[in-house]
């Protein structure tokens, strides 16, 4: 039992935050979210210069092979910061996904340019079926003398209209699952952009007969290769919605000692300190979950795996969704404006409880798994 | 950052259920997991001579007193195991809250008469806090001891006094000095409970147990070498006790214990075809607990570890008091939920119905007694968020 981080893993946290203190304030990431493209390129590669999107990519493929660990404190910065970029979908989820299924010549011809920063890829895999079964995969890869041919719609994938490559998950006619790597200007890929409700750039992906190359299949078979890469994802995710929760609570607790009414600080009244108190231990057994979900994301069982992350995921959308309601509720009328942060991050963390499954998905998945032990 | 006991804990945890499983008696262990109470104090008492004679009798002592001298992880393995192995619980009174107090306040002489009695379960302690007029607001409490000489003479009433109709000796807080803040007049005295005058009247309790008693105190003596340092110095000390010994707070092993006892109740309950435990709806509670309980098993460990380091509890363990008493009333609750008009028999003896109804009354107390839950919350809001 060891809750101590490596001096490493502590400079990767302390860099980041550093690097928000400094350059992504809240003004700043106003603008970055008011323009044209939703995201900031000039930040993009100033995290490439720290070597942030090489986090988790392994030192063998030219990366610095942090691991969940790193990953996760990174992702606790980039989830105190709100980040538009698409840390999460390239540097963690995408790169991961190649990591782990791509073959060497794939990891050689794209890891090196992910990492630099130069090429963006994010995971096109969530469909309308996909809702109650993360396998349940529409979209068709039909093989032919001339390559794969494409043809599926995914919905609102975060990020898309950033990327360069697209990681579709496809069914090929032998019913196998399969994840092929799609750069976003093939013909025949349409994105239909959208911001999502936590203000991030997403797009609908469509392909219809998009045609790409026979060796852009990562790997093989991808049922089980790909629920480890969501999980992976998932770990991080939760890493993030973290540094979220931290925050919005911190901001809760200095607005009830600086607002005054009936003559005292609200922060003074017990109804709202026992709220607040509520507050904060929602917030610590997040952490905890945080912790959980991060040691577990790699476990070679899938099934300790599965049921740790969806403990984490369930538990930490509860969490969410408490510290969330509860500090708009105490700021008051300012919670409601876009002026402060805390609307910001009430919306990052509503989009927290949506994504990749809902909390009443993860507890069913818990739920299910349980027995007598 | 490693969830998971080292090796050398993992070895440890594993000796810890060897001895449990060779040395705990049966009978002992069938009380226990059936809630029976009837033979309460001698199944304490045995059980600590056995943790004695195997020189575990005092978990969180120094090995100069006759301690283990274990480490704060091993404590919480050791309490959790027991609890998982339907041990009973050491009596806190004597072993955990008085003897920190007698080691760190206590003359030497103090220390040669009690520590080894407590050790060797020779005597039976318990504890005179709360007064009628003195709950959440302990500090405000009036049994009066007036100097005679070598003599308090004290006067005055306790309420909420756990088993202390087995004790053999009381540590008591007691008002020396009612001038100026309540705080400042308040003396530690260590009693011994056959001095003529002291009346213990059970109160019957709402599962029809006597667990706790009103202590009448009309004129008792108590020579003044039985007070714990300075006089007017005792709340200093009843503070040093209060943040003592709190590794075992949250109660994870005992909601672990409930809950797998939960899960074999729902798997044996028949519904639709299939059992309770596959039952959505009920099975989403269960589900929901376990989840909890799970988080709150990492965050007591976090707790212990940030301790190890700084060597001091924090106002953390109000959090693991909290949702450690939140989540084993839930499992409480769901065992009476799941047992249904089943748990209507209260009376019965000895089966799984009445035991579960019974100890969902029982356990209102969690969130009551150490300080309540909402006590919890002010020194949350207090202490930690700085309110």
């Amino acid at each position: 039992m060891d809750f101590s981080f490596t001096d490493e893993q502590q400079m990767l946290l302390d860099t980041t935050r550093r690097f928000i203190a400094e350059r992504y304030d809240f003004e700043f990431r106003k603008r970055v979210r008011d323009s044209h493209d939703g995201w900031s390129r000039e930040t993009w590669t100033q995290l490439a210069d720290l070597g942030l999107l090489a986090l988790t990519i392994p030192e063998q493929d030219g990366g610095i092979g942090a691991g969940p660990v790193g990953a996760m404190l990174v992702c606790n910065a980039i989830g105190e910061g709100m980040l538009l970029e698409p840390f999460l979908s390239s540097a963690i989820v995408a790169s991961q996904a190649i990591v782990d299924m791509g073959s060497q010549q794939q990891r050689e011809q794209w890891l090196p340019q992910l990492a630099a920063g130069e090429l963006i890829a994010v995971l096109a895999h969530d469909e309308s079926s996909t809702r109650n079964d993360p396998l349940n995969i529409q979209t068709s890869a039909v093989m032919d003398a001339n390559g794969w041919l494409l043809n599926g719609r995914k919905s609102a994938v975060y990020h898309a209209p950033a990327a360069n490559l697209l990681l579709v998950s496809a069914r090929t006619e032998d019913d196998e699952l399969g994840l092929f790597v799609v750069p976003a200007d093939t013909a025949g890929v349409r994105l239909i952009p959208c911001v999502t409700v936590d203000e991030q750039r997403a797009a609908v992906a469509v392909f219809e007969d998009v045609r790409i190359d026979a060796g852009a299949r990562l790997g093989g078979r991808a049922d089980e290769a790909l629920l480890a890469v969501l999980d992976y994802g998932l770990a991080a995710l939760c890493a993030e919605a973290f540094g979220a929760m931290e925050k919005i609570l911190a901001a809760t607790i200095e607005y009830s000692r600086a607002r005054v009414q009936f003559g005292a600080p609200i922060g003074s009244f017990q109804a709202l300190q026992h709220r607040m108190a509520e507050m904060l231990m929602y917030l610590e057994q997040a952490r905890s979950m945080s912790y959980l979900a991060t040691s577990h994301c790699t476990n070679s069982d899938p099934l300790e795996r599965r049921a740790a992350l969806s403990a984490a995921k369930a538990l930490m959308g509860q969490a969410a969704r408490f510290i969330g309601q509860q500090a708009v509720q105490l700021h008051g009328g300012m919670g409601m404006t876009d002026e402060l942060n805390v609307s910001h991050y009430f919306k990052r963390l509503l989009a927290f409880e949506l994504r990749c499954g809902t909390t009443d998905q993860h507890l069913e998945n818990y739920r299910k798994q349980l027995a007598v032990v | 950052m490693d969830l998971d006991f080292n090796i050398d804990e993992q070895a440890f945890r594993d000796e810890v259920r060897k001895f449990l499983a060779a040395e705990l008696p049966d009978d002992i262990r069938d009380r226990m997991h059936r809630g029976d109470h009837s033979h309460i104090r001698t199944d304490i008492q045995q059980w600590q001579k056995i943790l004695h004679a195997k020189g575990w009798g005092a978990p969180a002592w120094p090995v100069a007193f006759g301690g283990t001298g274990w480490s704060k992880t091993q404590q919480y393995i050791f309490e959790n195991e027991c609890a998982l192995a339907d041990a009973p619980a050491q009596l806190a009174f004597g072993v955990k809250m008085v003897a920190p107090v007698i080691m760190r306040f206590g003359t030497p002489e103090q220390q040669q008469t009690f520590l080894p009695r407590i050790l060797a379960a020779d005597d039976w302690w318990c504890q005179g806090y709360s007064e009628p007029g003195s709950g959440s607001d302990l500090a405000s409490l009036k049994m009066k001891a007036e100097r005679d000489g070598d003599e308090y003479v004290l006067n005055g009433q306790k309420v909420w006094n756990t088993l202390g109709q087995y004790a053999d000796w009381i540590f008591c807080l007691v008002r020396t000095d009612a001038t100026g803040k309540p705080q400042k007049g308040i003396s530690f005295l260590l009693i011994d409970m056959k001095t003529p005058g002291i009346t213990v009247r059970p109160t019957r309790l709402l599962d029809g147990t006597f667990e706790v008693n009103e202590i009448w105190f009309d004129n008792v003596r108590v020579p003044v070498t039985n007070r714990i340092g300075e006089e007017n110095q005792g709340w200093t000390y009843a503070k040093f006790l209060l943040g003592h010994e709190r590794t075992n707070i949250a109660g994870i092993g005992a909601s672990k214990r409930e809950l797998r006892r939960l899960k074999q109740m729902a798997a044996s309950q028949p519904k639709d075809g299939v059992t309770m435990l596959q039952d959505p709806v009920f099975a989403t509670r269960i589900a929901q607990v376990e989840m909890e309980l799970r988080a709150l098993e990492i965050t007591n460990m976090r707790v212990i570890f940030a301790e190890a380091k700084k060597q001091a509890p924090g106002p953390e363990a109000s959090m693991l008091k909290i949702r450690g008493t939140e989540i084993l009333q839930r499992i409480s609750e769901l065992q009476v939920d799941l047992l249904g008009a089943d748990a209507l028999a209260h009376g019965g003896d000895g089966d799984e119905a009445a035991r579960s109804a019974k100890a969902y009354l029982n356990l209102r107390k969690l969130s009551i007694f150490g300080g309540s839950n909402e006590i919890q919350r002010n020194i949350i809001a207090h202490m930690i968020l700085g309110l």
